[in-house]
């Protein structure tokens, strides 16, 4: 597997940015990052996906013209009307690589090649075994998995001919709601919600009583305040064979980040020069991999505990 | 699907964390009681809780004399190379004659379907399945025959629900209320390294903390984060990571940001929620006491025969029982609420 191509790819936008930044930001990753994949979609609240409306298909557009693939994401937690409305709307795109984040999803795109996002949770060969049986042919791995699991998967997914990707640069996912904790930090409801989550391009950061940033709001869900960074462990997840490196995007320069993994992955650069790279780009909050190595997951660990 | 029923006796589903809270339930009148084995299976596994696998078959036993039923929750998520437990679990249930075993991972209920086709399958509120097409895809992949709700639902989405699914709906009617869909929280693992996912544990108490300020006052904390803090003399909650106090910059103070320490109580929505055609009630609480068992349990029966017999229901007293002295309605009541 070590000799195989690696691919880095670009996770679905989690926040929700200006539609004209929006744009914006994709037409530079279009041209620039040497990504292979884009994931595009709205996958964390149905009330945002028709703010991007206009400029979807032309994003889209430009990122297949500049020789990447185009993955569109669904909603990680489908309850209301509006929700399963878009989900089945996504998964219309028959013709078109689809990323189930729910079961709702998987129910629709069941009998056809797709892709199972972060927010499905794929666990173990057995679950793994049964998503490629329905046509699952990419697998993105929970944040949570530590790293034998994720080289027990990787042997399960290379009979089946899955792949796996794993998140390797961005905030971390950590939880799901059905209410609406940006509209709750401004006296609001999901429902009188008026996009207040617009302001918070990275998310909104909680602090404990004692002064401590913990964790980040975004709409329903709940991200690590600090940034998922796997430099050190890509070597050791190259050679478990993880096929696919994802970077969850955020307002820092996206380019230098996959420029910075592209290399590495190419073996150009160390995990050293990698990471000096990354911290030179001052996010404002520290790196963790801790899920990696079964530790907590806010930690920073050193590569070595890999086991 | 399922036609629009007219208000079917509802089975009372109650937690038993020992064999005596078992019996205990049982005697109180539940229909159906649900525990889990002493490891990382099920989504309660604390110290001192739990059935041995011979545990479970005296209990299934004792129930089944009484007419009631024994569901084993097998709900958590196997890591890639220890899925062995697991199906060990679901082998002890076999052996034990279950009445069924309550799942979330795909992979574990495509195994038990496979291997036990006899087996019933109830989908785990841990499946996070909220949509008739996320319940559908279990029902018509495993054959599932009664999905938990998760507690994010209106009854009036429950009812549209109901209408849509093939299966049984189960929903929870009172105990403590996790903010996160569940199944889908990584919070405890991201603080302490034990997963709830996993390992079956949120907020370990191993990791929690209390300490006594300066002024009096009393701090929780798990791991190294600080979680909440009670001025001298008043109660301090267990710290729970959805149920802390933080900052943030829209806020001048500092606030509950997930939600206050409340618990759920339905007991005013039950005819509705029977109306709406939900056909099993459940109690959380397998980590609570015999005590608590018996009274909640038998608020319940009593309530549920009053509203079957169409007289009011009577549920006074049960909000000395809630957590924090508070209660709510969650999300059933209104849209509001989220």
């Amino acid at each position: 597997m070590n000799d195989a191509r690696t691919e880095l790819t670009l996770g679905p936008n989690l926040f929700n940015w200006a539609p004209d930044r929006w744009r914006d930001f994709y037409f530079r990753i279009a041209d620039e990052a040497p990504v292979a994949a884009v994931y595009l979609g709205e996958t964390i609240c149905s009330k945002r996906a028709p703010l991007f409306d206009e400029h979807y298909e032309a994003v889209a557009e430009r990122l297949r013209s500049a020789g990447k693939t185009v993955v569109h994401s669904t909603l990680g937690e489908t309850a209301s009307q509006i929700d399963r409305r878009l989900v089945g709307e996504v998964c219309q795109r028959v013709s078109e690589l689809v990323e189930a984040n729910d079961s709702s999803a998987a129910y629709h795109l069941r009998g056809r090649q797709h892709h199972i996002g972060p927010l499905m949770n794929v666990y173990n060969e057995e679950t793994l075994r049964f998503l490629a049986a329905k046509g699952a042919r990419n697998i993105c791995l929970p944040a949570e998995l530590p790293f034998a699991s994720v080289g027990v998967l990787c042997a399960a997914a290379a009979a089946e001919g899955v792949t796996i990707e794993l998140q390797v640069f961005g905030r971390q996912s950590l939880a799901l709601s059905a209410r609406c904790y940006h509209a709750r930090a401004h006296g609001r409801t999901k429902d009188t919600c008026r996009f207040i989550c617009d302001r918070d391009a990275d998310g909104l950061t909680l602090t404990t009583l004692d002064g401590k940033p913990f964790l980040v709001v975004n709409g329903i869900q709940t991200l690590s305040y600090e940034y998922a960074n796997l430099v050190q462990e890509v070597p050791a997840l190259k050679a478990a064979g993880v096929a696919r490196y994802r970077l969850s995007p955020h307002s820092c320069d996206m380019v230098q980040v996959a420029s910075a993994f592209r290399d590495l992955l190419d073996e150009e650069i160390a995990p050293p020069e990698a990471l000096a790279r990354l911290e030179a780009l001052q996010l404002g909050a520290p790196f963790a991999n801790g899920f990696l190595h079964g530790q907590p997951g806010h930690r920073w660990t050193s590569a070595e505990s890999l086991i | 699907m399922n036609d629009d029923l007219a208000f079917r006796r509802p089975e009372l589903v109650c937690p038993a964390g020992t064999p005596a809270s078992l019996r205990t339930a049982v005697d109180a009148g539940a229909d159906a009681v649900y525990c889990g084995l002493q490891n990382a299976t099920n989504a309660r596994n604390f110290p001192g809780l739990n059935f041995s696998p011979d545990e479970l078959q005296k209990s299934v036993a004792y129930a089944h004399a009484r007419g009631a039923k024994v569901l084993l929750a097998v709900n958590t998520f196997p890591p890639a190379g220890r899925f062995r437990l697991w199906q060990d679990a679901i082998e002890v249930a076999a052996a034990s004659a279950v009445d069924a075993i309550i799942v979330a991972d795909m992979g574990v209920a495509a195994w038990a379907s496979r291997n036990f086709p006899e087996l019933r399958l109830h989908l785990s509120v841990q499946a996070g399945a909220s949509s008739p097409e996320a319940i559908r895809f279990h029902c018509e992949e495993f054959g599932i025959k009664r999905v938990v709700l998760p507690r994010i639902l209106t009854v009036a989405e429950i009812a549209a629900i109901h209408r849509q699914i093939p299966c049984e709906i189960e929903a929870f009617v009172f105990g403590n209320i996790g903010m996160m869909a569940e199944g889908r929280c990584s919070l405890t693992n991201y603080v302490t390294g034990i997963s709830t996912n996993m390992d079956g544990v949120c907020s370990p108490a191993a990791d929690v903390r209390f300490e006594e300020e300066a002024d009096g006052a009393l701090t929780s904390r798990l791991g190294p984060f600080v979680i909440d803090r009670y001025a001298c003399g008043q109660s301090g909650g267990y710290p729970t990571i959805c149920k802390g106090r933080y900052s943030c910059a829209a806020q001048a103070e500092p606030y509950y940001a997930f939600e206050e320490p409340r618990s759920l109580n339905l007991s005013a929505l039950l005819p509705e929620l029977m109306r709406a055609g939900v056909t099993a009630l459940k109690i959380e609480g397998r980590q609570r006491s015999r005590a608590y068992v018996k009274q909640v349990v038998g608020a319940f029966r009593r309530a549920v025969d009053e509203i079957m017999a169409g007289k009011q229901a009577s549920l006074a007293n049960l909000i000395a029982l809630t957590e924090g002295h508070k209660e709510t309605q969650g999300a059933f009541r209104s849209k509001s609420w989220r």
